[in-house]
């Protein structure tokens, strides 16, 4: 059976839950075989295993964290020119994308970006897009060379389909042409406890109507009671009322969790970009007219500082 | 020495109209009003406030796009930019993202450049993966995805915000930039502006000019093809309900029976 090269996404070893959803997604077109760049690659390989990689291909450089991406790109070209794969895949975070688009430029290959799906086809793999803002949905492939994909978060549900997992070192040689960008200073970002926001099940996001830094506890209270992600407009966001990594839409996150909850979010273009593809959608506005309900599974047309605590306090109650 | 600044602009359909695709599974341009992709504007912007900041600099606007692309150019001199190339070829309709690159590629190289700057994404094929292409072809770094971004000596620094920390980047010039919609304001074009943009050159470029032949790019030359392209449905209408003190009640009520809680 044909492989399928599958880039893991991971924080020293840790792997990230996209990844395991590109292995669920490579089964159906191949063999998975995980390529992990970085320290720890024997506890990744664990997981990798357990959700169907055959094999995991590891190699540790200290250029992965001291130039940007494009040492990576060496690496995988390296696992690419080991395996011969059928399809690489890899996930659509904006780092995912740019090593993707670097592999498929010197492998001759085509790239297709933000998949939503991924399946077989008789002319290789193909992917499923949802495009200008979610309101259309396009079927593509790859015409030339071996196909390149990047897939959303939350596109597959992850499956176990356990697997060898055997580590192999992979050999890579970094070109000097490769360290032109150098990452002088990394700040890792502090977690909050609550989910990552593109892998969380639940979002509840914030807008203008929130007016302030100083209410946004009580979206962060509905999301803690829900166990759910926090996430906020651009208008929250320009205003400085919560941190842009928690932004969802067009040049936030894309989130696509099984239930969206808006609080104060009119609904514009942009924003609908990032959560249009939400299972259940639910919206709190105080104005009717909000372009926002005409998405939603259910609206409330109301003050969200009386609808929101009411609905904590209901959730926490029936939760016990 | 003067700094040779290179801003790549796209022109896009308005995303706040009805998009569509035409029958080819192209873009149908025809139906939508165009304009400088929003976050293009950026791009322009930061462009502007590097070259405020040098001693010497001249910023070229690039696009790759068909006759009324020639609508962002104008808008981008209008800001602050110096001069424009236009590359137009009846071959290009239809070019996907590596056939994009080579024609961007060859039209900086034609240009001159010490810098080129794009923006994050474009705001209808959102892919994001232009910049680092460049970066590719051109062999030079890629500093990309920057929230705040400025040269001196020679050298581009910038702050780039990622998913799981925020790094500090440097690089040697030449290099390719990208900056997001956090880099800061896109200025308004003023009325001289406006007027003094009209004056502006823009040369026009085809294929031929760049040495790339017809079936590198287009429909015909791409490396992928949409085969299908599908109006998402209408979402059926939800329930909605006017808050009179129940609001809270009823919307848990909702989530209740379907789980979430
Ligand atoms: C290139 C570009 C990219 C963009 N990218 C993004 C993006 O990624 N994400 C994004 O979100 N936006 C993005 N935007 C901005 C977008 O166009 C909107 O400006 C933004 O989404 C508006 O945020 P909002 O809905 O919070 O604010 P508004 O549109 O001002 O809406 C606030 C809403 O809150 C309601 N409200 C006010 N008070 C209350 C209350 N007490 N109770 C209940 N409801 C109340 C109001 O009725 C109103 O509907 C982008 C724009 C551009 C041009
Ligand atoms: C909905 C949709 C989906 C698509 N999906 C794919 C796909 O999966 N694979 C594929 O190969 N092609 C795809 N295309 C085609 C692709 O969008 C175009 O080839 C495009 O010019 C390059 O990608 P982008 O616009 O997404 O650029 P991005 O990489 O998002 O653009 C980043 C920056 O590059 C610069 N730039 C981009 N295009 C131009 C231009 N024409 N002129 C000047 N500067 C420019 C701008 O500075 C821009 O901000 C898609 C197009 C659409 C409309």
């Amino acid at each position: 059976m044909a492989e399928v090269l599958v880039y893991v996404d991971h924080v020293d070893g840790a792997v990230r839950k996209p990844t395991l959803e590109l292995l669920t997604l490579a089964r159906r077109i191949g063999e998975p075989v995980a390529v992990h760049l970085g320290a720890n690659a024997e506890d990744a390989a664990k997981i990798l295993g357990e959700h169907g990689a055959v094999k995991v291909l590891a190699a540790d450089a200290p250029e992965f964290a001291e130039y940007l991406v494009a040492p990576k790109v060496d690496a995988l070209q390296a696992a690419y020119d080991a395996v011969s794969p059928a399809a690489v895949l890899l996930p659509s975070s904006a780092e995912g994308k740019e090593i993707a688009a670097r592999l498929a430029l010197r492998i001759g290959s085509g790239i297709i970006t933000d998949a939503v799906d991924v399946e077989a086809g008789d002319e290789g793999p193909v992917a499923t897009q949802s495009v200008f803002a979610a309101s259309y949905t396009t079927k593509s492939r790859i015409t030339k060379g071996t196909p390149v994909i990047t897939v959303k978060p939350n596109s597959a549900a992850p499956e176990a389909a356990p697997a060898a997992g055997t580590v192999e070192q992979l050999a890579v040689t970094v070109a000097d042409s490769s360290k032109g960008t150098k990452i002088v200073s990394r700040t890792p970002r502090e977690s909050t406890g609550r989910p990552d926001l593109t892998e969380a099940a639940i979002v509840v996001s914030g807008g203008r109507g929130v007016n302030g830094a100083e209410n946004f506890p009580v979206i962060e209270a509905l999301a803690d009671s829900l166990g759910a992600a926090v996430g906020a407009s651009r208008a929250a966001v320009d205003a400085g009322w919560y941190p842009h990594t928690n932004q969802v839409g067009q040049t936030g996150k894309s989130v696509s969790p099984q239930l969206y909850i808006a609080a104060g979010i009119s609904g514009a273009i942009q924003h609908r970009a990032g959560m249009q593809t939400s299972k259940t959608i639910v919206a709190i506005n105080k104005d009717e007219e909000a372009p926002i309900f005409d998405l939603v599974d259910y609206g409330v047309v109301g003050d969200l500082f009386d609808v929101v605590p009411t609905l904590t306090d209901e959730v926490k109650t029936r939760k016990g | 020495m003067s700094l040779r600044i290179v801003v790549c602009v796209k022109y896009v359909p308005d995303a706040t109209g009805d998009r569509h695709f035409a029958e080819d599974l192209t873009v149908d341009r025809d139906d939508v009003d165009g304009l400088l992709s929003e976050l293009d504007e950026y791009a322009v912007e930061q462009a502007l406030q590097i070259k405020e900041a040098a001693d010497d600099a001249e910023i070229t606007v690039l696009t790759v796009g068909p006759e009324d692309a020639n609508d962002a150019l104008r808008k981008a001199l209008s800001m602050g930019a110096d001069k424009a190339v236009h590359v137009e070829d009846d071959d290009l309709h239809g070019t996907d993202a590596l056939g994009t690159s080579l024609v961007l590629a060859k039209a900086i190289e034609k240009t001159g450049y010490d810098l080129v700057v794009c923006g994050m994404a474009s705001t209808d094929g959102t892919m994001g993966v232009l910049p680092a292409l460049l970066a590719e072809r051109l062999n030079v770094p890629q500093v990309t995805q920057l929230s705040e971004v400025s040269v001196a000596d020679g050298k581009v620094t910038g702050r780039r915000d990622g998913d799981t920390a925020t790094e500090q980047l440097e690089a040697a010039l030449p290099a390719v930039v990208s900056v997001t919609d956090q880099s800061g304001e896109a200025r308004y074009p003023s009325f001289k502006g406006i007027m003094a943009a009209k004056k502006k050159p823009v040369e026009s470029l085809d294929l031929e000019d760049l040495e790339i032949e017809a079936d590198e790019v287009g429909l015909e030359g791409a490396w992928t093809k949409v085969d299908g392209a599908a109006e998402r449905p209408a979402r059926t209408a939800g329930t909605i309900v006017k808050d009179e003190g129940e609001g809270g009640k009823q919307l848990a009520e909702f989530l209740a029976g379907q789980k979430f809680i």
